[in-house]
């Protein structure tokens, strides 16, 4: 009798997981989609949307800049070392930049936004929600998602393609920094190994990746924040939350979208 | 005469916490409507019923004539500007400065610098001066903030106002000032005011009349002149802070 009831509360409590793990994402499904319609639809709120892309895209530059700078210099030296093992030391300035340009530049630039922006997002909309000015909002005849959700999205999908342009060429610059003070390459060949090995499709792919990455930085920073917890510690786990579940999903988008991308 | 605003046998539970039971209140036109009770008796649930802000399970919320609890789109915009508010912390807005605070849903019908003049026009009318316009609320007192609050509730002339909590957190003197602002505009501008507060110095202040909520339901409703000798027993026991009576005290 005892095990069955052991038994059952187990079971109980995997299908009350699961049905919780449901819930949890038809409410985000939900809250995006809306998202995204307050993004189409008028009134637009240029004001707020040009102070979010100040915030998520200009004070993101330092972290994303000194990331990309440090990234691509030991991206150089490991390439070189490694490629010294089967003579293939020339290959170094061609998947700095593949590597960059697809991969570590998106991926890491969007980590440290979402560090750095989701958790902000989350704190801001989060105190917005136990102080009720987002019930003022609405007494003010103004949507919340219009003024706060909205504005937020718009600018991470259109800024972080720039920061990630940016990060791209800081990388890479990186690169050609060690390649060529340390690794001893010429400069003229590495720039020119730079340009010729790349394709405009590695670089469209690295920047779609980006916008993707700024609707899941913003979205998570404004879900666990619209919907934060009472008081101190219901803001601290929507920062939390935020933090992690924008960088979870960035990486798993990352494979999802290199296979669409790049599988033949 | 209609009422301005009418709940009807209103509901309403979180989980298995059951808040409202079944709130029954007419509001008059230019009436100034205090709901009493103990914290955590729905006293905000049901001013967030009217606005709104919070979906009742079960009964009817009337505004004028439009059915609050159903309005949708264009009706409830229409039905939410008549409202004003003054929340409980004055919900000022951190990033905007003072003036834009008193100018935010004025700004979609004038320019900056119309929207600018009304504010501080609403600034005086609630006794701050033109000088705090460009501070940034984190920069003012909570008495100070309350006045801002109160001036954006009232900036857009509202014909319905809501006061939640309006002297908590305010020392008596501030609060008498604030009692005084609150029954000055809305006798001024014969808006319809629902209070909420369990502050009995500011009940005697601002009520017409007075609804007592307790156990999800109004208790008793009357004139406040009537409060004190209408011997309802939760009214008695509320209004002298009584810990024995027919209200339980958690000790």
């Amino acid at each position: 009798m005892a095990v069955l009831s052991a038994l059952h509360g187990f079971v109980a409590g995997i299908g009350a997981s699961v049905l919780g793990l449901f819930r949890a994402t038809g409410a985000l499904v939900l809250f995006a989609g809306q998202g995204l319609i307050h993004c189409v639809l008028p009134p637009w709120y240029w004001r707020e949307t040009l102070r979010q892309m100040v915030k998520i895209g200009y004070f993101s530059l330092p972290v994303v800049g000194l990331t990309a700078l440090f990234t691509g210099a030991v991206l150089a030296l490991q390439i070189y070392i490694g490629g010294s093992r089967f003579n293939a030391e020339g290959v170094v300035a061609s998947i700095v930049a593949i590597g960059i340009v697809r991969e570590l530049g998106p991926v890491l630039g969007g980590l440290m936004v979402a560090g750095r922006v989701s958790a902000a997002i989350a704190a801001e909309l989060g105190t917005m929600r136990v102080t009720e000015q987002i019930d003022a909002l609405t007494t003010l005849s103004t949507n919340p998602f219009k003024y706060l959700v909205a504005p937020r999205l718009i600018a991470g999908i259109v800024t972080l393609p720039i920061l990630v342009a940016v990060a791209d060429t800081i990388g890479v610059m990186g690169g050609f920094l060690v390649g060529v003070n340390k690794l001893n390459f010429n400069a003229g060949t590495y720039i020119s190994n730079t340009v010729d090995f790349l394709q405009a499709g590695d670089i469209i792919s690295g920047l779609c990746k980006a916008a993707v990455f700024g609707f899941i930085i913003t979205l998570m920073g404004c879900y666990h924040g619209y919907n934060s917890g009472r008081g101190a510690q219901g803001v601290g786990n929507a920062t939390t939350n935020a933090v992690v579940s924008a960088s979870v999903l960035i990486l798993a988008a990352n494979y999802i979208l290199t296979d669409l991308f790049f599988s033949t | 005469m209609m009422p301005k605003i009418a709940l009807k046998d209103v509901h309403k539970s979180f989980g298995s916490k059951h808040v409202l039971r079944g709130v029954t209140l007419d509001v008059m036109p230019a009436e100034s409507m205090v709901v009493i009770g103990g914290s955590g008796t729905g006293k905000s649930i049901t001013i967030k019923s009217v606005l709104g802000l919070v979906r009742p399970d079960k009964g009817e919320v009337w505004v004028d004539d439009i059915r609050a609890d159903k309005a949708r789109g264009g009706q409830r915009d229409s039905l939410l500007d008549k409202f004003g508010m003054l929340f409980q912390g004055a919900a000022l807005f951190d990033s905007l400065s003072v003036w834009e605070n008193v100018a935010f849903r004025m700004r979609r019908k004038m320019d900056k610098d119309e929207a600018r003049e009304v504010a501080i026009t609403k600034l005086r009318r609630v006794g701050l001066g033109p000088e705090n316009a460009d501070l940034f609320p984190g920069e003012l007192s909570g008495g100070m903030q309350k006045r801002v609050g109160l001036a954006r509730a009232i900036a857009d002339d509202p014909e319905i106002i809501f006061f939640d909590e309006p002297t908590t957190g305010l020392d008596p003197i501030m609060a008498d000032v604030i009692n005084a602002l609150i029954r000055e505009v809305v006798v001024e501008m014969g808006a319809t005011a629902i209070t909420i507060t369990h502050d009995m110095t500011s009940v005697r202040h601002i009520a017409d009349k007075v609804a007592m909520l307790h156990d999800g339901v109004i208790q008793w409703t009357g004139p406040v002149n009537d409060m004190e000798t209408c011997g309802d027993p939760y009214i008695e026991q509320f209004i002298h802070g009584r810990a024995d009576g027919p209200i339980e005290a958690l000790r």
